[in-house]
């Protein structure tokens, strides 16, 4: 089952990673991070197809792809 | 399973100050890439500009150096006589390239220097507070041109590029986007072949990014990548021009 890890410190939450997301396999992540802002969060119920669109797009290179 | 995206090894794993969504930090990732794929870490020099990617070399984990505003195509035409075995590139902001440091930039380029260019056009100063850039659309407002950029008083976005490519000693010269997912590949491809053109010894090649900066556009990351496409890319058409 493909799969993305994120990391939660580094994300800045712009949401590009959701607009690009296929699946809708990314969500905001309700509890705040280091930064003090609500991150994103892996959410796929195998939904998830490793196309990487999100980590293409993330600007702040939070996003790790497994396939 | 195996890991399909990793981050580059060219790419510090820290927390930039860019703000969400700047294309900055994209425009780090793919070259840090592309440094990556072309095995070239231990032969880069870059140079950094003043604008909001000053501390650029905080963030690559290759060597790298600072100009003084405007510049750095000086300062890495220096490096690269004094060291031709390098690969050296500057790393420019439209405030750093096509303004302060204009005549630098031409006569850089006439001079025909075997060097590479990426110029990260937003369409703003950012780190200063969102001035009016050269690059700066007609009618889009700023906090220097609060009612818009009017052509009588303000004159006309400056494009840079193609009037770079008149010059006989360039040789490559591209207008890429950030500002979709499929134009982040093409933007990739055009960083690499910049690299290699100076690897192969080809001469002076630039790579022009139109790159969001939200936080001066007033808009969300997501509609500064729509401005992008739907506007700006309009003003500067995308491709070769070169
Ligand atoms: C000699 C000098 N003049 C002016 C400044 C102020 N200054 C700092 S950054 C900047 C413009 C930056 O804009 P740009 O190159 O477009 O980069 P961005 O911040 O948008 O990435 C200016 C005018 C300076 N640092 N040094
Ligand atoms: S694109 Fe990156 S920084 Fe932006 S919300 Fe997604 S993971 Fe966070
Ligand atoms: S002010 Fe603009 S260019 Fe500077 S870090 Fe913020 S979004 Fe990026």
């Amino acid at each position: 089952m493909p799969k993305i890890t994120i990391d939660k410190d580094k994300c800045k939450g712009c949401l590009l990673c959701v607009s690009v997301c296929p699946q809708g396999a990314i969500v905001i992540n309700e509890e705040l991070n280091l930064r003090g802002i609500k991150p994103v969060k892996f959410k796929s119920e195998g939904k998830c197809v490793g196309c990487a669109l999100c980590a293409l797009i993330c600007p702040d290179c939070c996003i790790e792809v497994y396939k | 399973m195996d890991k399909i995206y990793s981050h580059p090894q060219s790419l510090r794993d820290v927390s930039t100050h860019y703000c969400p969504g700047c294309g900055h930090g994209l425009a780090h990732r793919l070259i840090a890439e592309v440094v990556d794929e072309l095995k070239i870490r231990e032969r880069v020099i870059a140079v950094a500009p003043v604008g909001c990617a000053v501390i650029a070399y905080d963030y690559w984990d290759f060597d790298c150096s600072e100009a003084a505003h405007g510049r750095a195509l000086a300062v890495a035409t220096a490096i690269k006589r004094v060291r031709p075995q390098n690969i050296v590139f500057t790393y420019q902001g439209d405030g750093d390239l096509a303004a302060i440091g204009t005549n630098e930039t031409i006569h850089a380029a006439n001079r025909g220097e075997n060097l590479t260019v990426f110029f990260i056009n937003n369409a703003v100063y950012g780190m200063t507070g969102g001035q009016m850039a050269p690059t700066t659309l007609l009618n889009q407002k700023t906090s220097t041109t609060p009612s818009g950029r009017c052509a009588q008083s303000q004159g006309y976005p400056l494009k840079i590029s193609e009037m770079l490519a008149l010059l006989p000693g360039v040789k490559y010269i591209e207008r890429v986007s950030l500002g979709s997912a499929p134009d982040i590949i093409k933007a990739k491809k055009a960083i690499k072949k910049a690299l290699v053109n100076q690897m192969e010894g080809v001469g002076f090649s630039l790579v022009e990014m139109l790159s969001p900066c939200p936080t001066y556009w007033g808009l969300s990351p997501k509609e500064s990548l729509d401005w992008i496409q739907n506007t700006m890319a309009k003003e500067f058409p995308l491709g070769v021009i070169k």
